[in-house]
């Protein structure tokens, strides 16, 4: 996993809210065997129409934001399925991080586990921020060692939660594989001791 | 301390207390499927590390699997391709599988309780969303990406936060004509998407205490479709009736230690949730969706809401844009060309049973093409030995072979662009069934009567 570090960039907005994992990424994409390129196939079907033009006016086709590493989005981001291809799709396209006012639960897991970094933030802050986009474009940033986010520029800043953990893995690009394959003696001392009907 | 169901399964399980709140839990059953497994085989490989413990794995492929001719080659190469690495990854390192053909094979979630596998008590854990299923037994189940999938397999663990703690008590007798599935849709519709997130369910109260395993394990099926991490319900005799004589399930001689140690397994009188809901049984009718998440559902003779009465007013136009459907309309009389009857929601014995029984000495529309999955090769030899597949086909529908098929469309059986499927599934996400695809869930009761009248009905005048 990349370390997190620091940043500042512009960002795409979709406004629907409950965006699930099926059009983050269609299941008929799911069929690698490796965990490249999903970002090609990120929101396909909101993406591109029939013939595989790209369809105006949807907010990732926009060209001014085409190096944009922020992805802000409605209410209830992520829900439905458990496929991790979700926050690949996202990592590969090339953001960093996901803005939103509420996360499902698996997503927000999935992408802590691949340096993608999810921003709960509260309804005012989400408004405020749609209402200076709508005026004016905007840059966001975002520093997860003071758990802070903030308008380039602005008065308008946030604190948000993560756990510590968690925090410690994306600031050092670790992951759980390594800490739990460290805890071995525990986990056999554990099943010495594991009720013989769970088996 | 008095305890809920969850916390007794959740101590039992706590490996070590980590920092941070969270808990480095022990998980003892691991089913792996082709889709979310093969970058899991891979990381381990990177880092030159074993599967830990092989003999707590079991293999299935389920999601890409064709439902017609399964003894020949997979014909899309992609998919065959899954499948084979599924089969070579088991092979090396000798973990079990029940692949095509298996007697044992069939979707994950329906192999597992059907086998004896899943138990009251466990921690188990896939990489995917509907492994709350299995709550339904009294586990702890749960859906997880693929990268805790590579942990699982590295240390039989998993580090996670304590979730809250909801119960939804639904007390009394349903009415004629509804099942789990209406009891699942209509409370999804009260509480919304995301009215779980953060919670993991248990569900209590009369109602659910009179429904069989197949009802309960659709309803813990679908807690996940509020946001729920998963949901469970405490073992009783009916659990425990299902279970006896099954291939994993615990022999006779330890049977009445078994049992006991099911009674334990229980909320505690006094014991606190997070949160409650409840509701009556009797409030329930037959449940359809009408939109494009799970939560947008309404009983079959209720009107689709008016813009007048939702939030969120651009998403709910743009998923009606979707449907096809109009704000206020009611959705009896709406021609349906497609029905799919699987899945692991509804696609056990019961559910085939049910749908057999209501469509015996009746013939199916003219315009409806429809799909029965059964959800395991067991149940599909099952409803042979019943005969059922001789109603199916005399009222014109086949019986196919199983997977997890239209459910989510990722081998042939796709529904057409903009055309309309009511499906026994759990998601009605746009382009769920095939890109375009427009679904409306149900039970499988309501599909059957759907297939027979090649438009939407209330059934329930048709019920004797
Ligand atoms: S039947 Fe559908 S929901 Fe169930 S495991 Fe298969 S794809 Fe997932």
């Amino acid at each position: 996993m990349d370390k997190f570090k620091t940043l500042r960039s512009k960002l795409v907005h979709l406004p629907m809210h409950n965006i699930d994992t099926d059009q983050i990424i269609p299941a008929r994409f799911l069929k690698a065997t490796d965990r490249k390129g999903f970002g090609d196939n990120l929101f396909r079907d909101w993406r591109y129409d029939q013939n595989n033009n790209l369809i105006d006016g949807f907010p990732l086709n926009d060209p001014s934001t085409q190096s944009a590493e922020i992805l802000v989005a409605g209410k209830n981001f992520g829900s439905g399925s458990s496929r991790e291809h979700a926050a690949w799709a996202i990592y590969d396209y090339g953001f960093k991080v996901v803005v939103s006012t509420f996360f499902a639960d698996i997503f927000k897991g999935n992408a802590l586990n691949n340096g993608l970094l999810p921003v709960q933030v509260s309804q005012e802050f989400y408004e405020k921020l749609l209402d200076l986009q709508s005026k004016e474009e905007v840059e966001l940033e975002v520093d997860l060692e003071s758990q802070k986010i903030s308008v380039a520029g602005k008065d308008i800043s946030e604190q948000f939660e993560i756990n510590p953990y968690k925090k410690k893995c994306l600031l050092n690009g670790y992951d759980d594989i390594d800490f739990l394959v460290s805890n071995k003696s525990e986990i056999e001392k554990y099943e010495s001791t594991r009720n013989a009907f769970a088996n | 301390m008095a305890k809920t169901l969850f916390d007794k399964v959740w101590d039992a399980h706590i490996v070590k207390k980590v920092e941070g709140d969270q808990d480095m839990i022990y998980i003892d059953k691991h089913f792996i499927h082709e889709v979310t497994s093969p970058q899991a085989f891979a990381e381990l490989k990177k880092r030159d590390l074993p599967i830990y413990r092989k003999e707590n794995m079991v293999a299935t492929p389920d999601h890409n699997v064709p439902t017609l001719n399964q003894h020949l080659p997979i014909t899309e190469d992609l998919s065959r391709n899954q499948v084979d690495t599924l089969l070579k990854n088991c092979a090396e390192h000798n973990i079990d599988i029940y692949e095509l053909g298996h007697e044992n094979h069939g979707i994950v979630h329906v192999i597992g309780p059907e086998l004896g596998i899943t138990k009251p008590g466990m921690t188990i854990v896939c990489g995917d969303s509907h492994t709350s299923t299995h709550g339904a037994f009294g586990a702890i189940a749960f859906g997880i990406g693929t990268s805790q999938v590579a942990m699982v397999m590295a240390s039989q663990c998993l580090l996670q936060s304590k979730p809250k703690v909801m119960r939804i008590t639904v007390d009394g007798d349903l009415n004629p004509g509804v099942g789990a599935k209406d009891v699942i849709l209509y409370i999804i519709s009260k509480l919304g998407t995301g009215g779980g997130t953060g919670y993991f369910v248990e569900f209590a109260g009369s109602t659910i205490r009179q429904l069989s395993m197949e009802g309960r394990m659709t309803i813990c099926n679908m807690s996940i479709e509020m946001g729920a991490r998963g949901g469970m319900i405490a073992p009783d005799e009916i659990t425990l009736e299902y279970m006896k004589g099954r291939d994993f399930a615990p022999k006779q001689e330890v049977w009445s230690d078994f049992e006991a140690y099911c009674t334990s397994l229980k909320t505690d009188e006094d014991a606190q949730f997070d949160m409650e809901y409840n509701f009556d049984a009797k409030d329930i009718a037959p449940m359809i969706t009408y939109g494009t998440n799970p939560g947008m559902g309404i009983g079959i003779d209720e009107q689709i809401p008016s813009l007048a009465e939702v939030e969120q007013v651009d998403s709910f136009k743009k998923s009606l844009n979707y449907m096809g459907f109009e704000a206020g309309e009611k959705l009896i009389g709406k021609p349906i060309n497609w029905v799919f009857i699987g899945s692991c929601t509804n696609s056990r014995i019961e559910d085939l049973r049910e749908v057999a029984a209501y469509i015996k000495g009746k013939k199916k529309a003219d315009n409806v093409n429809a799909i029965i999955v059964p959800g395991s090769r067991r149940v599909e030899q099952q409803a042979k030995e019943e005969d059922l597949h001789k109603v199916f086909e005399e009222a014109g529908f086949l019986l196919r072979e199983p997977g997890c098929s239209a459910c989510l469309a990722m081998n042939e059986d796709k529904i057409p662009e903009g055309e309309y499927c009511v499906s026994t599934s759990n998601r009605n996400f746009e382009g769920r069934q095939g890109k375009g695809s427009r679904t409306l869930l149900s039970s499988p009761l309501m599909a059957a009567a759907v297939a027979i009248a090649g438009e939407i009905v209330d059934y329930r005048s048709h019920l004797n």
